[in-house]
């Protein structure tokens, strides 16, 4: 089962999108809503994992912007290949893979779009899609088994 | 290095040479357009300084204008001087990317050379275009001859790429009379007109890799609000830096430019306001009525149309009996939109004017002397009645039954 605090020394996802409560005022908002994505100087940061960078609160990594999710897919490690097909294909960078091995869902950022169920090519498939509220458990308590061949 | 451009102390210039001039002199490093009746030889003279070798930045040429402003807000956010030049329907194509442009704080420099909007479809000068840009948050100045058109567009760049403006900023001038008609311009020289402008100093510049930063953030009802403020914030606050470089110009040039610009208006007891090459024609119909028929007749004109100059219209005007307000576009179901503006500034005087409105010289109709002088003449039978004569809201040079709107309640 995936381990809900995988690389949890980084700063991925630690708060919610900010709203109501003791925001800047008029005269604290950056000039032309420009964000700085870095706290400090970031030269040679595309060289560095995520979890190393120091992403500011400005970036959407630092935040939790996942909560209009009504599915969520969930991966199975005993099935995977880690083949990094849903790696790839990920639109929002929410398979968190190190080293080719395949660790799990990042779930502050998935929106669960379900591409990665769509190009898994292992039987039964490595990550399906589970209501938000299924605990994971009980998701891979459910998990299909190999489908055999057609007979012809 | 760029190649050196010859110029002479006097040239025979139009206004859309003189601004192609200007943006040679300033050095661009992004120039994305596309061309457009009557704004078209500014960017095809820019294209041939560049392939001359007389600029060393990139002109793109693009599909649209939507797609030359968008190439330009790309080019300023990405840390470059850049400008770009259109009229009319091309304006309105752009008017979606003029607010990202103002929004981001992208001090891009657009040239408008004014034309009607259609339909019917009109190649001619009127005020429509410069008038749909008023809300959208770009410092807009008016150039009323070509020297003026030369002048505004190096202190367009001044102005805008100053620290505490960050805004982008827009230089009028009227399609066909200014931008076609050779006149004498001054140009300083290459080197007085860079050093005047100075080298661009980028801010947030996305092609600093040390710090990297996000364009075009999405910001809800908790967060727009406070964007926006600020940004009018900054536009407000950009008008005594305006006032600064136009006092630098006249260092550089020996010409002294205002924010409002005001003409035998020290004793003037009626006044016509307007914008554009129609300020020139009213000037001299003031000069001839005073000498003719004795009447106290001046000009106010507008050269920073936004911010708009509240204060400053207010004190140029306060003391005269009665203005006529020029409009140089289709009111759309109101009065004119200068004519309001002016109005209110107006209307927090202690002796408040009385105040009317023309539209006026629409699709590039011919706007004469002796219209202007029939303007004043009305005003100054306003004046001498003690109140508005005739309807608030006149057309001027219609052809077809008088055509106007709304009586005065007082008097």
């Amino acid at each position: 089962m995936q381990d809900l605090n995988l690389l949890a020394n980084d700063n991925r996802g630690q708060h919610q999108l900010e709203s109501g409560g003791n925001l800047a005022g008029w005269h604290e908002v950056t000039q032309g809503s420009i964000l700085p994505s870095f706290e400090g100087d970031a030269t040679n940061i595309a060289h560095m994992k995520a979890e190393e960078r120091t992403y500011s609160n400005h970036n959407s990594y630092t935040a939790t912007v996942a909560s209009w999710r009504v599915k969520k897919p969930v991966f199975n490690i005993d099935v995977c290949i880690d083949c990094q097909n849903c790696w790839v294909w990920c639109p929002d960078s929410s398979i968190l893979s190190r080293d080719k091995q395949m660790l799990g869902i990042d779930y502050d950022h998935c929106k669960g779009c379900e591409v990665c169920v769509e190009v898994c090519p292992t039987n039964p498939k490595s990550l399906l899609m589970f209501s938000e509220y299924t605990p994971l458990d009980e998701a891979l308590s459910q998990w299909p088994e190999k489908k055999k061949k057609e007979e012809k | 290095m760029a190649e050196k451009y010859d110029l002479q102390e006097r040239e025979v210039w139009d206004g859309n040479f003189a601004a192609s001039q200007a943006l040679r002199q300033a050095q661009i490093d992004v120039v994305a357009a596309y061309p457009i009746t009557p704004s078209t030889p500014i960017v095809e003279n820019y294209g041939s300084y560049v392939a001359n070798g007389y600029v060393d930045g990139e002109f793109v040429m693009v599909e649209s204008e939507h797609a030359a402003m968008s190439g330009c807000v790309g080019a300023s956010a990405a840390g470059g001087r850049v400008a770009t030049a259109t009229s009319s329907q091309g304006f309105a194509l752009m008017a979606e990317v003029l607010y990202q442009a103002s929004g981001m704080r992208l001090p891009i420099v657009l040239n408008v050379v004014n034309r009607a909007l259609a339909s019917p479809l009109n190649v001619r000068g009127d005020h429509a275009d410069m008038y749909l840009g008023r809300d959208s948050g770009w410092i807009q100045l008016d150039a009323f001859n070509a020297q003026e058109a030369y002048d505004m567009a190096l202190c367009a760049f001044r102005i805008g790429e100053n620290h505490a403006v960050r805004l982008p900023v827009m230089v009028h001038q009227d399609g066909f009379i200014t931008s076609h008609t050779a006149q004498n311009v001054y140009p300083l020289s290459d080197e007085v007109a860079y050093n005047f402008v100075g080298d661009f100093k980028p801010v947030d510049d996305m092609l600093d890799f040390s710090k990297p930063v996000t364009y075009g953030a999405q910001t809800e009802e908790d967060w727009h609000f406070e964007h926006k403020a600020r940004q009018h914030k900054a536009l407000m606050d950009s008008r005594p830096i305006i006032d600064e470089v136009f006092a630098d110009f006249e260092k550089v040039s020996g010409r002294k430019y205002n924010r409002v610009e005001s003409y035998d208006m020290e004793d003037a007891e009626v006044a016509i306001v307007a914008l554009g090459t129609t300020v020139e024609t009213a000037r001299v119909a003031a000069k001839e009525l005073r000498a003719e028929e004795g009447i106290k007749a001046g000009v106010v004109a507008i050269r920073c149309f936004r911010p708009f100059p509240f204060d400053l219209v207010r004190d140029s005007l306060e003391n005269v009996k009665a203005v006529a307000v020029l409009d140089r576009s289709s009111p759309g179901g109101a009065m004119g939109a200068f004519f309001n503006e002016v109005s209110a500034a107006l209307y927090t005087t202690p002796n408040r004017p009385l105040v009317t409105n023309f539209i006026y010289g629409l699709g590039g109709r011919d706007f004469s002397i002796s219209e202007a002088k029939r303007i004043f003449k009305e005003q100054k039978a306003h004046a001498d009645a003690g109140y508005i004569t005739t309807d608030i809201q006149q057309f001027s040079g219609l052809r077809g039954p008088h055509l106007g709107f709304f009586k005065t309640k007082r008097g």
